[in-house]
């Protein structure tokens, strides 16, 4: 259980934006891979323990999931998998480890008012 | 009065700080020429007793030493120092994880040109632990035979960051009815190629192999290092 490590930085760097630009922060998104190793419903959980006493208290954390696509050296295309517990080309079948997509762990956006 | 909301874009990983830091950390161990070992596995894998052994075999050929994280006890440093290999604990708290910060704190006052090799042996934890880059070359995931065929299913990313996986107390598989077969298609459904070696540190089973294996590849990183090979010790 590392998600209130991770909300903890979260909050850590949405707070900074908001006091550099002296706005409130209703929400953060955040774009989460399937490979990321964090688990959605904790980090939303730790999330709301993390924004306690801070600027960003009472604010939400927008998740956007953000499937694994793996390289298929056979089709020479990229596939999204069906399973992480099977990294093959979803067509073709061919096993593949080259990750192009699922590793992300970003906040991609800030939801300001002024 | 409050303007309507709108949205900015900002575009930063959350891990940007232990990246940045990893990545200095790599830096440093390529320019002192120490090739870096990470050791993941759930607790109980028997990665302490394995890396114990490896200490022991390597010192004889290579200048080693080690890292070890664990939540609350020094009991592991005490176990690797038995290698007389120079050992540091990282005691982490609550956290179940290693992360930059921790190593290179750790590593302060260590002439890391005096080292070969360096082994990070993470907090016993199959999930935390795949997030955090340490600097380390290689990272080597850990399973013993009593864990199930299907660990790996269940914890797919940890095996899908690592780059080696070794399954160990193979003295035992025949007792507690390991299917090797089935462990290897478990692995090479999550992380495709992924090259695994099965091995018993009490009877030194496979330790051997694992031992060649890391030697050529630090052998490789050395060339890449300074551009020349560096000699090849007799194993």
């Amino acid at each position: 259980m590392h998600e209130l490590s991770i909300a903890l930085s979260i909050v850590e760097m949405a707070e900074e934006e908001a006091r550099r630009r002296d706005v409130q922060i209703n929400a953060v998104h955040l774009r989460l891979g399937a490979l990321s190793g964090v688990v959605k419903e904790a980090l939303l959980f730790s999330y709301d323990l993390a924004c306690e006493g801070t600027r960003l208290e009472g604010s939400h954390l927008v998740i956007d999931e953000v499937p694994t696509v793996v390289y298929c050296p056979v089709c020479e295309s990229e596939r999204q998998l069906d399973s992480i517990q099977q990294f093959c080309c979803s067509v073709c079948d061919t096993p593949t480890p080259h990750v192009m997509q699922g590793r992300e762990l970003e906040v991609v956006a800030l939801e300001i008012q002024q | 009065m409050s303007t309507e909301p709108r949205l900015v874009e900002v575009r930063q990983k959350v891990l940007k700080q232990n990246d940045l830091l990893a990545r200095s950390l790599r830096k440093r161990f390529r320019e002192a020429g120490v090739y870096v070992v990470s050791l993941v596995s759930s607790p109980g894998s028997g990665k302490t007793t394995f890396l114990e052994k490896t200490l022991t075999l390597l010192r004889e050929r290579y200048r080693v030493a080690a890292l070890v994280g664990d939540l609350a006890t020094e009991n592991d440093a005490a176990r690797l120092a038995r290698s007389q290999a120079p050992v540091r604990q990282i005691t982490t708290g609550t956290i179940c994880h290693l992360d930059a910060e921790m190593v290179e704190r750790a590593l302060e006052g260590w002439e890391l040109r005096e080292l070969d090799l360096l082994f990070i042996e993470n907090v016993g934890n199959m999930v935390c632990p795949s997030s955090y880059d340490l600097g380390e070359d290689l990272r080597v995931v850990f399973m013993s035979v009593t864990e199930g065929e299907d660990k790996p299913l269940k914890y797919p990313t940890i095996f899908n960051t690592s780059d080696v996986a070794v399954i160990t107390k193979i003295d035992i598989a025949e007792a507690v009815e390991f299917d090797s077969q089935a462990a290897s298609r478990s692995i090479q459904a999550v992380r495709p190629g992924m090259q695994v070696f099965e091995a018993s540190a009490k009877t030194g089973e496979g330790i051997e192999e694992f031992l060649q294996f890391l030697e050529s590849r630090r052998n490789s990183a050395s060339r890449d290092f300074t551009g020349e090979p560096i000699a090849q010790c007799r194993v």
